[in-house]
């Protein structure tokens, strides 16, 4: 049974830094219960002899040459930053 | 009540490849900031990163070099955080199939040898770096974000500050000779994390540990934990309670100083990344980069008692960092006496690098010139004393030791009528001196060795000085 609290919700949200009201909070819990759920179903399958499946995709070792290559320059870098100084982004600060 | 130290160590290390582990970004220390980035290092929508293959070479090299297993399907992770460092809001990380697992290497402390456990080795990226400013913001330079980085666990095997002390300058030792990072820590290429946890003796589980931040070099790390170990033994001992938490070693007051309270484990939502594709690495890969891993310090160290025949302690000094090594070797490969040229590295070498803070590559001495300077003390041309002022030239000022010696006129005096004709001067202008020696005073010839050496500017040609002094004195 797929029972999730709703102070899971609310920390799920936290760390997706989402804002939600109790509300939603409340209407989150049940969703995602019966999300996950539906989602058990699969548990019903017995998968003892088949390999985990980390990727959808049947490829393997897609790799490049170690070769450096230009591609923007650092004005275009900054270009769509919302604040700049002296080369840099500037964000602001997040003391730990 | 007494207590065991149980200490654990996560080292990153930065791969020094050309580009960055998942963009063709130029991977470069010491650029102006922001220079060398692209819209995949900024996490643009829409781009997709891809992994390059010389980074697993060299994660590859470094695990292999410190005795890992080297795991057959391998893949990449996200590890989910919001920080200004990571334009992505992840990072990717290698969770629970790292390429590396299981290895070791062999470290010793006063004379004894140990094994070290290592967890596991695994590769990720690095992330940008801030600068916080006062006035409330934190400025972002993105070049290092994308910087490949393997990271180094330990098996908690380390019981002292010494210990960890010691496993550092060897896992630095043995990555800097692989050559896939120089190591340097006051670039940030090498980072350390330290944790420590004492339990009572004779306690199974391990009792509550705190992490160590911003260690900025391997004896700090020492210090730090060994005042952290202090704390520990107090808090307990009156009755306290350790928490899980962060600290950071503060360099002038020398103690350890809490940051953060850990609130139950960090939650990353590790999952795996979508973006990249499993891994591979079969065994004809494996052997391929094994076959390129060049002779480790240890292998080398032995190497220099067995044939060389050094002394343990030259043996192990000389292969204690492998720019040293590969001094000496070129220096040797060059024709310089084995012992000769290990002394004058240990030596005068060492201390002048110690004394101006100087790495052995900032120097202007070669490794050809020290050959050459040892060769012409050998044949005679310079004694070792004037040795000693071509050095301090060679160094300083590198060029060739034989033009130096020729163009300074330091050309040992070995002609027995020239010594003979000044060791008369000097005997008729000190004749108290031979009388002095004439009764016993031994030291009497000590001056006037001397006297011979100041009115040849040091150049006389010292046994030759010795035999002559002693029959011309006879002949009075």
């Amino acid at each position: 049974m797929a029972d999730i609290s709703k102070d899971e919700v609310k920390h799920v949200a936290n760390l997706a830094r989402l804002a939600i009201s109790e509300e939603e909070a409340d209407m989150f819990t049940k969703q995602l219960s019966s999300i996950i759920e539906y989602a058990e179903q699969l548990n019903e399958l017995d998968t003892e002899h088949v390999e985990p499946t980390t990727h959808v995709l049947d490829l393997k070792n897609v790799m490049r040459k170690d070769e450096p290559k230009e591609w923007i320059s650092k004005d275009e870098a900054l270009r769509n930053a919302p604040d700049k100084q002296e080369g840099y982004f500037r964000v602001p600060s997040i003391m730990e | 009540m007494n207590f065991e130290t149980i200490i654990g160590l996560e080292v990153h290390v930065e791969l020094k490849t050309e580009s960055k582990i998942f963009s063709s970004s130029p991977n470069a220390f010491g650029d102006k900031p922001n220079s060398n980035i692209n819209p995949i290092d900024l996490a643009y929508p829409g781009v997709l990163p891809v992994l390059n293959e010389e980074a697993v070479n060299y994660a590859m090299k470094a695990a292999l070099a410190l005795n890992c297993d080297i795991a057959a399907n391998t893949k990449f992770d996200r590890k989910n955080y919001f920080y200004p460092d990571n334009p992505k809001a992840y990072q990717i990380s290698q969770f629970d199939q790292p390429i590396g697992e299981n290895g070791w290497i062999e470290i010793e402390v006063n004379g004894e040898k140990k094994r070290i456990g290592i967890t596991r080795l695994h590769m990720e990226e690095d992330a940008g770096k801030l600068t916080h400013q006062d006035d409330g913001h934190s400025l972002v330079d993105f070049n290092r974000q994308g910087t490949p980085l393997i990271e180094i666990v330990s098996e908690p095997d380390i019981r002292t500050p010494e210990e960890a002390y010691a496993y550092l300058e060897k896992l630095k030792n043995i990555i800097q000779y692989t050559g896939v990072s120089d190591c340097k820590m006051e670039e940030g290429s090498l980072r350390c994390d330290a944790n420590l946890s004492i339990r009572p003796i004779g306690q199974e589980e391990f009792g509550v540990k705190t992490e160590l931040k911003n260690l900025n070099s391997f004896s700090f790390v020492q210090k730090g934990l060994e005042f952290e170990e202090k704390r520990q033994e107090q808090e307990l001992l009156s009755g306290g309670e350790i928490l899980q938490e962060t600290r950071r070693y503060d360099e002038k007051t020398k103690e350890t100083i809490l940051m953060r309270v850990k609130e139950g484990s960090d939650d990353y939502r590790y999952f795996p990344e979508p973006d990249l594709v499993p891994l591979y690495i079969d065994d004809e890969w494996k052997e391929r980069i094994r076959a390129e891993i060049p002779e480790l310090p240890d292998a080398r160290k032995q190497r220099y008692i067995n044939e060389m025949e050094l002394p343990e302690y030259d043996a192990a000094v000389l292969t204690s960092s492998k720019e040293m090594s590969d001094f000496f070797e070129v220096a040797v490969h060059h024709g310089a006496d084995i012992k000769q040229a290990s002394n004058w590295l240990m030596g005068d070498v060492l201390a002048y690098m110690n004394k101006h803070y100087m790495e052995l590559n900032e120097l202007a001495l070669t490794p050809e010139a020290l050959a050459t300077m040892i060769k012409l003390i050998e044949d005679g041309t310079i004694s070792s004393k004037i040795a000693k002022k071509v050095f301090a030239e060679l160094v300083e000022n590198g060029g060739d030791p034989e033009k130096i010696v020729k163009e300074k006129g330091l050309v040992q005096i070995s002609d027995e009528g020239q010594l003979t004709e000044i060791i008369t001067k000097v005997l008729d202008e000190n004749e108290q001196s031979i009388i002095d020696y004439q009764n016993g005073k031994d030291r009497a010839i000590k001056y006037l060795v001397g006297q011979v050496m100041k009115a040849t500017k040091g150049q006389a040609n010292p046994p030759m000085v010795n035999k002559i002094l002693q029959q011309e004195i006879d002949k009075r």
